[in-house]
C-alpha cells in the first residue's frame, strides 16, 4: 500500500552522482570502523608471540581472503579520497567538475584496488 | 562536546591521517609484495621508536575520526538522541583506542610479549 501523497519523501536527490559519491564515502566508513578492530586483534596476536601472527597470516594466503584485502584497500583509499573531496569542498569555493572530480577519486581508488590484488595474486 | 567541535575535530584528525594513510597503503603494497610473513613484519617494527610513534598516532586519530564518523551515522540513519550516540560513539572510541594500543605494542615490542 503506497504512502498518500503528503506523506512520500522527496528521494530524487538519490539519482544525483554526488549523492551516490556521498553514499560511498558513508558506507566506507562504517565498514572501516567495523573492520578496525578486527584488524587490530589479529596484530594483537604478535603479543603471543610471531607463531600466532604468521598462524594467522597464513589464512590470509587464501585466494578469498586475498580478494577481501583488495576490497580493503579500496574501501581506505576511497574514503580517503573522498574526505578530502569533501574539505576541498568545504574550504575552497565552489568549483565545477564536482561530479567529474568524484568519478576521479572513485576510478583511483579502484586502479589502485586492481594493482594490489594483481601484485599479491 | 558541542557539534561544532566534533565536526573540526573530525576534519583535523581527517587531515592529519592523510600522509598516514598514504604511508600506510605504500607499506601495504610493500610488505605484501613477497607475500605477508609475520617473521619480515615484526623486524620492521620490534624495537622502532618511529613506527611505534607512526602506529600510535595512527590509531589515536582512527579512534577519534571512527567514532565520530559512527556517531553521525547513527544520529542520522539510527534516529538516536544525542546522549545516546554520544555514549555509544564514546565506548567505540574507547574499544578503538585500546584494541590499537595494544597491537601497536604487539608489533614494536622487542621480543613481542609483554
Amino acid at each position: 500500500m503506497s504512502l498518500p501523497i503528503e506523506r512520500r519523501r522527496n528521494t530524487a536527490y538519490r539519482h544525483d552522482g554526488l549523492w551516490t559519491a556521498a553514499l560511498i564515502h558513508r558506507v566506507s566508513g562504517i565498514l572501516l570502523a567495523c573492520f578496525l578492530p578486527l584488524h587490530f586483534l589479529a596484530l594483537g596476536l604478535a603479543i603471543e608471540g610471531e607463531a600466532a601472527l604468521g598462524g594467522f597470516l597464513r589464512w590470509t594466503e587464501s585466494t578469498g581472503v586475498k580478494f577481501a584485502e583488495m576490497g580493503l584497500v579500496f574501501l581506505l583509499t576511497v574514503h580517503m579520497l573522498g574526505g578530502i573531496r569533501l574539505m576541498l569542498i568545504e574550504n575552497l569555493p565552489w568549483r565545477p567538475g564536482q561530479k567529474r572530480a568524484a568519478m576521479t577519486a572513485i576510478v583511483i581508488a579502484l586502479v589502485i584496488a586492481a594493482l594490489f590484488v594483481v601484485r599479491i595474486i | 562536546m558541542t557539534e561544532l567541535r566534533l565536526y573540526i575535530l573530525q576534519r583535523v584528525t581527517a587531515f592529519l591521517m592523510i600522509p598516514l594513510i598514504l604511508a600506510h597503503v605504500f607499506v601495504i603494497f610493500y610488505a605484501t609484495s613477497n607475500g605477508l610473513k609475520a617473521g619480515d613484519i615484526l623486524a620492521r617494527t620490534q624495537g622502532s621508536v618511529g613506527w611505534a610513534l607512526f602506529y600510535g598516532l595512527f590509531v589515536l586519530l582512527a579512534a577519534i575520526h571512527g567514532a565520530i564518523g559512527v556517531r553521525t551515522v547513527l544520529r542520522e540513519w539510527a534516529d538516536l538522541s544525542r546522549t545516546t550516540a554520544s555514549i555509544a560513539s564514546g565506548a567505540l572510541a574507547a574499544l578503538l583506542f585500546a584494541l590499537g594500543m595494544r597491537a601497536v605494542i604487539a608489533v614494536v615490542m622487542p621480543g613481542g610479549a609483554l
